[in-house]
């Protein structure tokens, strides 16, 4: 039994009288000691669908399907263990980190107040829990006295990773864990995440529009577009060989130092993603898909393995491959 | 206009002055809390030739942002002197405003940049009714708007920005830029905001803006493959100062210092390199290390290597001159030298 499984997960926002379909029927899972990166542009729905796993998604948000932490399904449970869940089992490392933690706030009583909630213990042994992860993170346990704006961007970043560890959950969900940190930083940041799956055995959902970093942090990939999963597999290989045409878009966006290639041709997507509300036929993607054809226009493709990767793409299989 | 005999001549390779120009430019500002003074920009030369697209690279807190508000005119230099076509730049308020034509700014967060109540026309306009140029507006706000790929450009003179996309966002700022027909721009992390599809996108349009108007871009970022996608120079900025200049080529196929060895192999792309990951964050530069400045996260340092090529007592306490902004390809480390002259 995996982790975390998503089982045609769809959710639909209610708004001015209309069903704006965000999430479209996903089946995904994560085991544990596993990271499964989701990449995709904004508003394809990443940040929607990783919402529903602690009930966090806004009101007008209609969810459908099973999505089951542990076997025990989320969308059955009441709101009181939802509420145990949250911290405990599975939890969140938000992004923008900057404005995530209170700025009146010493790090040390911010990290300890859901020790306090979710386990009987003292105030003293929460404080040496504390001590405890801000060293995980690679930060001085002494840091804990530090008021936020004493701290960096990266070191924001870090203190926000030791929070979602404080109650030792099974599940971490990344949301942009790096975007806005320096490549230094960032690579600090990802070694910790990268070494709290291997050594705690935690699993990690990881989301980002940047493939190359979930590339290198993540054991398998997973790319949205328009609410669905357009294409999943290994990660070095989704990033290596896509072969959807949109998860090429993206590897392709970020360049291969050294490969002349690259030099003075940056390649980018062009267009803009659908608006949810009002979605292309057949693939979503024919509008901007460098290599549609008119089937493309009204047939939906759905996700079929193709060797390590399962592609929704009429194309894959037949002439390009 | 331009006055070649202002400048060394070792320092132009075609002959003509360098469309902006830094030399020896310091920045100071006064430290906190009766803390000392922080020397944002420590000695800095650096040349951005007409038509050349130069990407200043370093971490948060190096000084890139600085030295290129200097640039600008937005901050004086405490030493050292600005050249504009060889001339040094005029800090009287009328000259910064004619210098600001033809210099222009485009920060990185296109949301942040835009008025949220101006429409796309105001926000393109506004430069134009600063300067005065209130003839022919709607022409050239038309021009500026195709010009940055917001075609036709009608469609978007009354749209808001909440309307637009993140890319169109950044075109409208990068609209606003082109309106004034600028000679240079400085972008501060155009792209770091943007979804990597459109990240590309952005990218091509800034090569296009230099193949087709000639202009000349200093593209300041955190981001090795941005430069490598346009930049036709690198300048790595550590700590106030330039450590490696060079051809975009040869600077990121063979880096000859260990800050940019360090800052290559953690682009999330170069995953078969062996990682060194710089512990901690840029030091403080209210208390710049004596010697060379890197040296306390040096990694050459750290290992002992630096001791066994018996240069460890120049990197703690020898300073190292400042590069020269042009030509080769050069590193201010004492490995290197170690490296040219065998012992």
């Amino acid at each position: 039994m995996a982790l975390l499984e998503f089982d045609d997960v769809s959710v639909t926002y209610r708004s001015r009288g209309s069903d704006i379909p965000a999430v479209r029927g996903v089946t995904l899972s994560v085991n544990a000691g596993e990271s499964l990166g989701l990449a995709g542009e904004s508003g394809c729905g990443k940040t929607t669908l990783t919402s529903t796993v602690l009930r966090m998604q806004p009101k007008s948000a209609k969810v459908t399907g099973e999505i089951r932490l542990n076997g025990d399904n989320i969308l059955d449970m009441t709101w009181g263990q939802v509420r145990a869940l949250r911290w405990a089992e599975a939890s969140v490392v938000f992004q923008g980190a900057m404005h995530a933690l209170n700025p009146v706030q010493k790090i040390g009583d911010q990290l300890s107040e859901p020790i306090l909630l979710h386990s009987k213990v003292s105030k003293k042994d929460a404080d040496r829990r504390v001590g405890e992860l801000l060293e995980m993170v690679g930060l001085p346990a002494r840091r804990a006295d530090a008021y936020p704006h004493q701290l960096s961007g990266g070191q924001k970043q870090r203190v926000m990773i030791a929070m979602a560890l404080a109650c030792d959950p099974q599940l971490i969900i990344a949301d942009e864990p790096t975007t806005a940190l320096d490549v230094m930083v960032q690579a600090q940041v990802l070694n910790v995440l990268q070494g709290l799956v291997k050594e705690l055995n935690v699993g990690m959902v990881f989301i980002s529009h940047d493939l190359s970093v979930l590339s290198s942090t993540c054991d398998r990939i997973a790319v949205m577009y328009a609410g669905k999963i357009v294409e999943q597999g290994p990660a070095a290989d989704v990033f290596d060989h896509p072969q959807h045409p949109y998860a090429g878009a993206l590897a392709g966006a970020f360049p291969r130092i050294g490969d002349t290639r690259y030099r003075y041709s940056p390649s980018g997507l062009p267009g803009d993603p659908p608006f949810p509300g009002d979605l292309p036929s057949g693939c979503t993607f024919h509008p901007r898909c460098p290599v549609a054809v008119e089937r493309c226009a009204t047939q939906e493709p759905s996700l079929i393995q193709h060797g390590s990767h399962q592609t929704a793409c009429l194309l894959v299989g037949s002439e390009i491959a | 206009m331009t006055t070649p005999t202002e400048v060394d001549a070792s320092s132009i390779p075609e002959g003509q002055a360098a469309a902006l120009e830094a030399r020896d430019i310091a920045v100071t500002f006064r430290g906190r809390g009766g803390g000392g003074q922080a020397r944002a920009v420590d000695g800095v030369d650096l040349r951005l030739g007409h038509g050349e697209i130069v990407a200043l690279v370093g971490e948060s807190g190096c000084g890139k942002t600085t030295l290129a508000r200097t640039l600008l005119g937005l901050e004086r230099p405490a030493e050292g002197t600005v050249l504009v076509d060889g001339e040094p730049l005029d800090y009287s308020s009328r000259a910064l405003k004619a210098y600001r034509r033809r210099v222009q700014l485009v920060l990185q967060d296109p949301t942040g940049a835009l008025n949220p109540r101006h429409t796309v026309y105001e926000a393109v306009a506004e430069g134009l009714r600063i300067h005065g140029l209130t003839d022919n507006e709607n022409e050239r706000v038309a021009e500026a708007l195709s010009l940055a790929g917001l075609r036709p450009p009608e469609r978007f003179f009354l749209r808001y920005p909440h309307e637009l996309s993140g890319g169109q966002r950044q075109r409208v700022v990068i609209a606003g830029a082109l309106v004034l027909k600028p000679d240079v721009i400085v972008a501060d992390e155009p792209v770091s905001s943007l979804d990597a599809s459109v990240r590309g996108e952005i990218l091509a349009l800034l090569l296009r803006l230099r193949d087709e108007l000639g202009l000349s871009l200093l593209v300041v970022t955190h981001d090795l493959g941005l430069a490598w996608n346009i930049a036709d120079r690198v300048a790595v900025m550590y700590l106030g100062r330039i450590v490696e200049q060079g051809p975009t080529e040869e600077l990121l196929a063979n880096p000859k210092h260990p800050y940019t060895r360090a800052l290559l192999s953690v682009v999330p792309e170069m995953g078969r390199m062996e990682q060194v990951v710089l512990s901690g964050e840029p030091p403080d530069p209210t208390r710049i290390p004596a010697g060379c400045r890197f040296h306390p996260r040096c990694p050459v340092v750290a290992s002992g290597e630096a001791a066994a090529l018996g240069i460890e007592e120049k990197c703690k306490g020898q300073s190292l001159p400042l590069l020269s902004p042009t030509g080769a390809h050069s590193a201010a480390c004492y490995l290197e030298a170690s490296a040219d002259s065998p012992s």
